[in-house]
């Protein structure tokens, strides 16, 4: 190549493709990259991420959202991690990922592994799946309220009666409540893991099945030796967007739980709500910051961690 | 699976005291809610600026989404992981926290009281990021390189090999996005002041006072607001099998 | 002579003109969107407008659910309306923060305001100026099936504590197995009982929810546990109802399975909707030949974003939104309670089978002084919970919810 500088006659195009000419495929792949993700750099960092910091910044403040700030350093931080309310709700908050992701992705793979198989109607089943995800939370929990109401007007414990077993208090109780507003969670997030799992599963080459049909390997095999290692990203987006949108639970408990919000006796309350409360029930904006950073490093090390262990087995 | 969305169906045909029992069909059904909410002359006004911003919210989505996505499954670079755990992090901040710095930012730059303003926060996410990518990971390799020997640019590879493979992720991430404009209420109405470009959520909300809501409008308002996403649902998950075809035929 | 008139005449229509065209000042009017609180609001726009040609008024409204976040985040930011309606619990906030301005006492003299208005107007007299003036204000009632009272053989509505628990039990019915099939009363801890237990039942039993400085938790104390026992009583002992049946106190009373509910004012156009719901309102049951109430309002107030003309037109407005006649319009229209005893305590409406028992409650009523309504709410239904789903003792309740709201006190009152 000749020697010089880089000819200012040329056109800029020109140049640029003699520029990309002389990098490796590495480079060019990664000039590439950067050039596609440009713009949605930008997007993140101004809409996503300056509000993300300033959120920490404000965790550093007394401020009440109306008047003027007054940096206070880690009190807030302090004052969170004396709060015994805080550390119940936390609790709470685990509880529900730890039980409610397991069940929900459980049941939905079962359901999508069996909706695949079926030909006949199955449009139309996957709609009925489907529809809880698609109506609103509040007139879901209303319909659920009732639903946990005692005999004669909640279903469940008039089911419950049918069989001798003893009515059962569901919201109205310290033990239950958390577990009677985990069930329409899970209940209103099967659809959307359904179609993941079956956009999941349909997006295995057919040649991958026609293989094992030559081999005559059972159901079972080519569950184990097709399916679930194809779905291995799939199952992976799962649990960790699962166990985030678990871990912020809210709209549930905002609007079914019996009492206030979060109760009885702040039995139900997950962080999200505490947040909330903090920020725009009480205006306590740099304790509700501190919430959220809190909340924010929790679900980055607990996302960080899935990713790595399912690399792991990906591999 | 279905019997609470039968309760919701039923009390929005029901009045009086009947709302109050759990009834699939109601004994004297009356179209009285919907000819409330419906007589609402903005009805058809917010049910139009819904409509504008899901659909062009979600055609952002789609293309940055798959854009990012297959960026960071497809190519290897330094700082890619630190890209993809930044996007994935914006899905570990409440939206309520994010409202404010969102509210300043509109003030600034004129934001407030338009479908821009709205629409905004939603035209790139890190959920449909995380999805495509997860989704473009499959796709094998082989494909691609075909196509870079064949003398196609990248940006062609991606929106004419790579993005027709991964339709039902596509149609899947359409559905989740549109549904989640269409219930947003919280960003919406703080950035808006006027009625004319409220949201359905929004100009629902309106019909509850400070004590008041009635449960037979939540219902009929509820059962008003599914109807779209369900045309939606049965529209797109015809796309979901279709996809699959097509990555039969290629792959 | 006649020139001279006609020279006047001339001259004052145009300094009218001029100022209508030079002087034309708008301003803007905040509140939360409920059709009948809308239609009064254009009412005495339209009123005012006709009588200041100069001034124009801006009507915005968004829908109470987060209205509270709208108007502060756009109050703090300067986007805010010239004149404000605020709930008055949340009116300490604004002051502190510097968003309202107090209400010049030309326009405004503080005497004419103690004369003219009800007592419980006094908590927006704070550091020795007015803040914000309400239009009407609100109280509380008990709400009677009639239907359900006539089938009970019971002739009327309980005036005392002790009939109102007679009463509850003749009303309540429950199956073999003990269910309720109808409740007596209808208890919801997340509806107006704990405004009824702070301000009605602590003063029933001789003791008061708060020092007489605002600073102090009083209802840790004998006369709070015996109010906090009267209410648990309720569910526990005398099991007339349970919180929570049918999800919230209106829905049972709507549904026609609740004999008794305490509501304020504000339900009665929701009930009057509900077909087939025959009921009556009466006063809040006395103890001891005394009666208490609890009476909230929501406030104008003008921002410190008006200034100049725009403050003096805000001004007049406010002057007019808080006029007798604005008070009759808004009773006409919203159904809320005239804040000036001269117009509600007048025969027709003290008489008025409706409104009559919520105004004549407004004589003897108080209004709590919030810090913060949500957390101090929390504490009587938090003692509740623990009362009647852990079986704590009432005293000993309180003393764990007063210790939690003490601090929430302090903090405010510390700055």
């Amino acid at each position: 190549m000749r020697p010089g500088i880089p000819g200012c006659s040329l056109s800029d195009k020109k140049m640029l493709s003699r520029f990309l000419e002389r990098q490796t495929i590495g480079q060019k792949q990664a000039l590439t990259a950067w050039l596609f993700l440009l713009i949605p750099i930008l997007f993140y960092v101004i809409i996503r991420f300056y509000p993300t910091f300033e959120a920490f910044f404000v965790s550093t403040l007394k401020w009440n959202l109306l008047g003027k700030q007054k940096f206070i350093g880690f009190k807030n931080y302090i004052k969170l991690f004396e709060d015994e309310e805080f550390w119940l709700v936390l609790i709470n908050t685990f509880k529900y990922a730890l039980i409610g992701v397991p069940i929900s992705l459980l049941f939905s793979f079962l359901i999508a592994y069996y909706l695949n198989e079926i030909t006949f109607g199955h449009e139309t089943i996957r709609a009925l799946y489907f529809i809880p995800f698609l109506t609103t939370a509040v007139a879901m929990a209303w319909v659920w309220r009732w639903l946990y109401q005692p005999v004669p007007i909640g279903y469940f414990n008039i089911i419950l009666s049918w069989f001798g077993i003893a009515q059962q208090p569901f919201l109205k109780s310290l033990d239950q409540a958390l577990y009677s507003i985990m069930a329409p969670a899970v209940w209103a997030g099967l659809g959307f893991q359904i179609i993941i799992y079956l956009a999941g599963i349909r997006a295995i080459p057919q040649s991958h099945f026609e293989a094992s049909s030559i081999d005559g390997a059972g159901r079972i095999q080519v569950l184990r030796e097709i399916i679930l290692p194809a779905l291995r990203p799939t199952i992976l987006f799962l649990v960790v967007i699962s166990t985030i949108g678990f871990l912020r639970i809210f709209d549930q408990v905002y609007s079914m739980s019996a009492d206030s919000a979060g109760g009885p006796l702040n039995s139900t309350k997950p962080l999200v709500l505490m947040i909330y409360e903090a920020a725009f029930d009480e205006f306590k904006m740099g304790y509700a910051a501190a919430l959220t950073v809190v909340l924010f490093l929790i679900l980055l090390v607990i996302s960080l961690l899935q990713l790595s262990l399912m690399r792991r087995w990906t591999r | 699976m279905i019997t609470p969305i039968l309760f919701m169906l039923s009390t929005s045909f029901k009045e009086g005291a009947e709302v109050y029992s759990l009834t699939i069909f109601p004994e004297k059904p009356t179209l009285v809610n919907y000819l409330f909410i419906l007589g609402e002359s903005k009805f058809i006004i917010w049910t139009v600026n819904s409509l504008i911003i899901a659909v062009l919210s979600t055609f952002s989505v789609l293309f940055f989404d798959g854009l990012v996505g297959y960026t960071l499954a497809k190519f290897s670079f330094r700082g890619r992981e630190i890209v993809f755990i930044a996007i994935l992090s914006t899905l570990m901040i409440p939206t309520e926290m994010l409202i404010i710095p969102w509210y300043m930012m509109s003030r600034t730059f004129g934001w407030l009281d338009t479908y821009w303003g709205i629409a905004f926060p939603g035209l790139m996410t890190g959920f449909g990021t995380f999805l495509m990518r997860q989704f473009f990971m499959n796709l094998p390799d082989e494909l691609i390189d075909a196509a870079r020997m064949d003398g196609w640019s990248e940006f062609a590879i991606w929106l004419r090999i790579a993005m027709p493979l991964v339709i039902p992720a596509l149609s899947a991430l359409a559905i989740f996005h549109f549904l989640g404009n269409w219930t947003a209420f919280i960003w919406p109405l703080i950035v808006t002041n006027d009625p004319d470009l409220y949201t359905i959520p929004v100009g629902i909300a309106s019909f509850n006072g400070e004590f008041q809501s009635d449960w037979e409008i939540v219902m009929t308002a509820s059962c008003l607001a599914t109807i779209p996403t369900l045309f939606v649902f049965i529209f797109l998950q015809k796309f979901i099998i279709k996809g699959i075809m097509l990555a039969g035929l290629k792959g | 002579m006649i020139r001279k008139s006609w020279f006047i005449a001339i001259s004052g229509m145009f300094l009218i003109f001029s100022l209508a065209s030079v002087g034309a000042v708008e301003i803007e009017y905040w509140q939360y969107t409920y059709k009948s609180r809308v239609e009064a609001i254009d009412k005495l726009i339209e009123s005012f407008q006709a009588a200041n040609p100069g001034i124009t008024v801006k009507h915005t409204n968004f829908p109470y659910a987060d209205y509270r976040k709208k108007v502060a985040i756009a109050v703090s930011a300067g986007d805010g309306p010239d004149i404000v309606q605020l709930y008055y619990g949340w009116l300490n906030d604004y002051r502190d923060s510097g968003l309202i301005q107090p209400l010049p006492k030309d326009a405004f003299p503080h005497d004419e305001i103690e004369d003219e208005f009800f007592g419980i107007v006094k908590s927006m007299k704070v550091k020795g100026e007015y803040w914000g003036l309400p239009t009407a204000v609100r109280s509380l009632a008990l709400f009677y099936n009639k239907d359900l009272f006539s089938e009970a053989g019971i002739s009327g509505p309980p005036e005392t504590l002790d009939e109102f628990v007679a009463t509850a039990k003749r009303l309540t019915k429950k199956d073999n197995a003990g269910n309720y099939l109808q409740i007596g009363f209808a208890v919801d801890t997340d509806g107006q009982d704990h405004h009824w237990w702070r301000e009605v039942l602590n003063r029933l039993y001789g003791g008061k929810p708060y020092s007489s400085d605002g600073k102090k938790i009083a209802y840790n104390s004998s006369s709070g546990s015996q109010a906090l026992k009267f209410v648990t009583d309720l569910e526990k002992t005398h099991q007339v109802g349970s919180n929570g049946f049918m999800n919230r106190g209106q829905d049972a009373f709507k549904a026609g399975k609740a004999g008794m509910v305490i509501d304020g004012s504000f339900r009665i156009s929701t009930f009057n909707k509900q077909k087939d719901l025959n009921f009556g309102i009466t006063e809040l049951p006395g103890h001891n030949g005394n009666r208490f109430n609890f009476s909230s309002y929501w406030v104008n107030g003008i921002s410190t974003k008006a200034k100049g003309e725009k403050y003096d037109a805000a001004v007049k407005f406010l002057k007019h939104l808080t006029s007798q006649n604005a008070m009759q319009i808004w009773l006409d229209t919203v159904g809320e309670l005239p804040a000036k005893p001269k117009i509600a305590l007048v025969d027709k409406n003290k008489k008025h089978p409706q409104f009559g028992p919520f105004i004549r409650g407004l004589a003897y009523a108080n209004a709590t002084s919030f810090i913060a309504e949500k957390p101090q709410r929390q504490s009587f239904i938090d003692a509740y919970d623990m009362v009647v789903l852990k079986d704590m003792s009432p005293s000993e309740a309180l003393s764990k919810v007063a210790k939690k709201e003490q601090e929430v006190l302090d903090e405010f009152f510390e700055n």
